[in-house]
C-alpha cells in the first residue's frame, strides 16, 4: 500500500533529535523525503544540552533505513540565508517541497535566569518559524502543487503559563506569536492550495523537557507544577503523538483543513 | 491492519450523506457499526428527508466491507430509542469504543425573532440534545468496556462564530461545543476522549437545497447551485464552494483513531479556513 506522503518532500527544522526526528521518521514511513535542518550546537542562555551534529546524523541513519531520502544541514533558524541555503540545496537534490515543519524550538528556563534568554526564544522560537516559512513560501506557491505548513506552537500558545522569568515569558510570547504568524499565512496562502496549521503539545517526553534545568525550574513553582497537569491521566505525551497529527495535517486527509489550532495536550488546554 | 480494527463504532444519522460516509470511512478501517437514523421528514426541513430505503443502502455498504452493522430506526429525540438501539448494538456487536453523534437538521431560515417556537424547540431537540443524549446512551459501555474510547461530536463553523438568519442552528451548534468541553473533563478520568468536529459547507442534501440557496443568495429570486457556489466560496479561504462528507470522515477517523490518543477537549474546524478569513 502506498503511502499516505508517496512522493513528496518536506522541510523540517529542529530535526536533529526530540519531536523533529520523530516528524522526519514518521513522514518518512509514509512515502516523505526529508530536508532535516538543525542547529546542532548550544546557544547559551539556555539551561540543557542542545542536539550535536551526531544526533542530526543519527537522525539521517534512521531515515535512510527507512529506504528515503534526506538531505540533512547544520543550520540555525535564525540565520536566514544560512537556512534559505540549507533549503534550495534540498529541494535541488529532492524536488519540490510540498510540506513544512517548522518544529526547531529553545525552552531558555531555569533558576537562574538571564536578560539575554527573552531575545534568543523569541529569536528561535519566533522569528525562526517565519524564516521557515518565508525561505519555502515562494518556492511552494511556484511549485503551484499547494501544500500543507505545520507551525509547532506550544499549549504555552494558547493559555497563560510560562512563569516570570525572561525566558518563560518569551516562550510564552513566542508561541502566542506563532499562532498569529499560522492565521495571517493560512488566509494569504489559501489561494495557492496552502495550508497552515499549527500543533499545540503538552509536556513532550524529549530532552528540552526531560533535563534536569527544566525539572527543577518547574518543581521550583508550584503554580507551574500545577498548571503541567493534564486532563487525560498523563505526565507526559510521546513524540511520535505530534508527529501522527503532524502527519494527518501534512496528508490529503486533511486536504481542507486550514487555519486550525490542534492541541496534541491530553485535555490540558481544556482543562483550564 | 486496519486502524480501528476489532473497534465498535455507534453514528447517529447514518442514512446518508456525513453519517453513512462516516459509517463506511470506519468500516474501512475496520470497525464494527451500530448506526440509528430517524428516516422520517421534518416539516421545517426544505430538503428531502432521509428514508429507511437509504439506512438499508447505508447497511449494504458497510457489509459489502465485511464488517458487521446493526441499524435501527430511532430518533435523537427520543432517549429510549436511542438507548434502545445502542444496547441492542453493543449486545450484538459486544463492545463500543467510538461515537459520532452526527444527526442534525438544518432547518429553515428566519430573522431570530420571527423564529417559530416550535422550530426552535425542535432545533435545539435534534441537534444539542440529540447529541447529548446519544452520548448519554453511550457513554455507560464506553465506561463498562474499560479500554478508554472517542466520542466525536459533530458540530459546525456555526458551532465556533455567528451566521445571520439560522440563530437556532448557531445556538444548538454552539450548545455542542459545551456539552464537548464538559464531557472531556468528566471522561478523562476514563480516558475516554471527547472532541468536535466543525464543517463549513459540505456537498451533502442538507446543505444543497433550494433553502440553503436562498439564505446565502437572498439577494437573487430563484438562485442555482452555482450561485450558491460562488457565495459559499467567498466564506472559504481556500478556493473552493464546500468539502465532501468524506473529508469530515477523514477527521472523525482520526479522532476515532489511536493515532490521536492524546487528543482531547478540541474543536477542530475543517473548514477550508473559513474560520480564521
Amino acid at each position: 500500500m502506498a503511502g499516505q506522503l508517496e512522493g513528496k518532500v518536506a522541510f523540517i527544522t529542529g530535526a536533529a533529535r526530540g519531536q523533529g526526528r520523530s516528524h522526519a521518521i514518521t513522514l518518512a514511513k509514509e512515502g516523505a523525503d526529508i530536508i532535516a535542518i538543525d542547529i546542532a550546537s548550544q546557544i547559551d542562555s539556555v539551561p540543557y544540552p542542545m542536539a550535536n551534529p551526531d544526533d542530526l546524523a543519527e537522525t539521517v541513519k534512521q531515515v535512510e533505513a527507512l529506504d528515503r531520502r534526506i538531505v540533512a544541514t547544520v543550520a540555525d533558524v535564525r540565520d536566514r540565508s544560512a537556512l534559505q541555503a540549507a533549503f534550495d540545496k534540498g529541494v535541488a537534490e529532492l524536488g519540490l517541497v510540498q510540506i513544512v515543519s517548522a518544529n526547531a524550538g529553545i525552552a531558555p528556563m531555569s533558576q537562574h535566569p538571564t536578560a539575554q534568554e527573552w531575545q534568543d526564544v523569541i529569536d528561535v522560537n519566533l522569528s525562526g518559524v517565519y524564516h521557515t516559512v518565508e525561505v519555502a513560501k515562494q518556492q511552494m506557491i511556484d511549485g503551484g502543487k499547494g501544500g500543507s505548513i505545520i507551525l509547532t506552537s506550544s499549549t504555552a500558545g494558547l493559555t497563560g503559563i510560562g512563569g516570570n522569568t525572561p525566558g518563560g515569558l518569551g516562550y510564552t510570547a513566542a508561541k502566542h506569536g506563532v499562532v498569529g504568524l499560522m492565521r495571517a499565512y493560512a488566509n494569504y496562502l489559501a489561494q495557492f492550495s496552502i495550508r497552515v496549521n499549527t500543533v499545540h503539545p503538552t509536556g513532550v517526553k524529549t530532552p528540552m523537557v526531560l533535563n534536569d534545568a527544566m525539572q527543577a525550574f518547574i518543581q521550583a513553582d508550584p503554580a507551574m507544577g500545577q498548571a503541567m497537569q493534564n486532563a487525560l491521566p498523563v505526565d507526559m505525551v510521546e513524540p511520535v503523538d505530534i508527529s501522527n497529527a503532524v502527519l494527518w495535517l501534512a496528508s490529503d486527509a486533511a486536504r481542507y483543513v486550514t487555519g486550525t489550532t490542534l492541541p496534541v495536550d491530553a485535555g490540558f488546554v481544556n482543562k483550564r | 491492519m486496519g486502524r480501528l480494527e476489532g473497534k465498535v463504532a455507534f453514528i447517529t444519522g447514518a442514512a446518508r450523506g456525513q453519517g453513512r460516509s462516516h459509517a463506511l470511512r470506519l468500516a474501512q478501517e475496520g470497525a464494527d457499526i451500530i448506526a440509528i437514523d430517524i428516516c422520517e421528514a421534518l416539516s421545517e426541513n426544505t430538503y428531502p428527508p432521509a428514508t429507511e430505503e437509504d439506512l438499508t443502502e447505508t447497511v449494504r455498504q458497510v457489509e459489502a466491507l465485511d464488517r458487521r452493522i446493526v441499524a435501527t430506526k430511532a430518533d435523537v429525540r427520543d432517549f429510549a430509542q436511542v438507548k434502545k438501539a445502542v444496547d441492542d448494538g453493543v449486545a450484538q456487536l459486544g463492545r463500543l469504543d467510538i461515537v459520532s453523534a452526527n444527526a442534525g437538521i438544518g432547518g429553515t431560515p428566519h430573522h431570530s425573532e420571527d423564529i417559530p417556537e416550535d422550530e426552535w424547540k425542535n432545533m435545539i431537540d435534534i441537534n444539542l440534545s440529540g447529541v447529548w443524549r446519544a452520548t448519554k446512551a453511550a457513554i455507560p459501555h464506553l465506561k463498562a468496556g474499560g479500554r478508554g474510547g472517542s466520542i466525536i461530536l459533530t458540530s459546525s463553523d456555526a458551532g465556533l462564530f455567528a451566521y445571520e438568519n439560522i440563530s437556532h442552528y448557531v445556538s444548538a451548534k454552539h450548545g455542542v461545543v459545551g456539552l464537548m468541553r464538559t464531557l472531556a473533563l468528566e471522561l478523562a478520568p476514563d480516558f475516554i476522549r471527547v472532541n468536535s468536529v466543525h464543517p463549513t459547507t459540505v456537498n451533502t442534501l442538507m446543505v444543497q437545497n433550494e433553502g440553503t440557496y436562498k439564505l446565502f443568495r437572498p439577494d437573487l429570486e430563484n438562485p442555482t447551485q452555482d450561485d450558491f457556489a460562488a457565495a459559499a466560496t467567498t466564506m472559504n479561504a481556500l478556493p473552493i464552494p464546500w468539502v465532501e462528507p468524506i473529508d469530515i470522515s477523514n477527521a472523525v477517523l482520526f479522532f476515532a483513531s489511536d493515532e490521536s490518543r492524546y487528543v482531547t477537549g478540541v474543536p477542530l474546524a475543517v473548514d477550508a479556513g473559513a474560520a480564521i478569513k
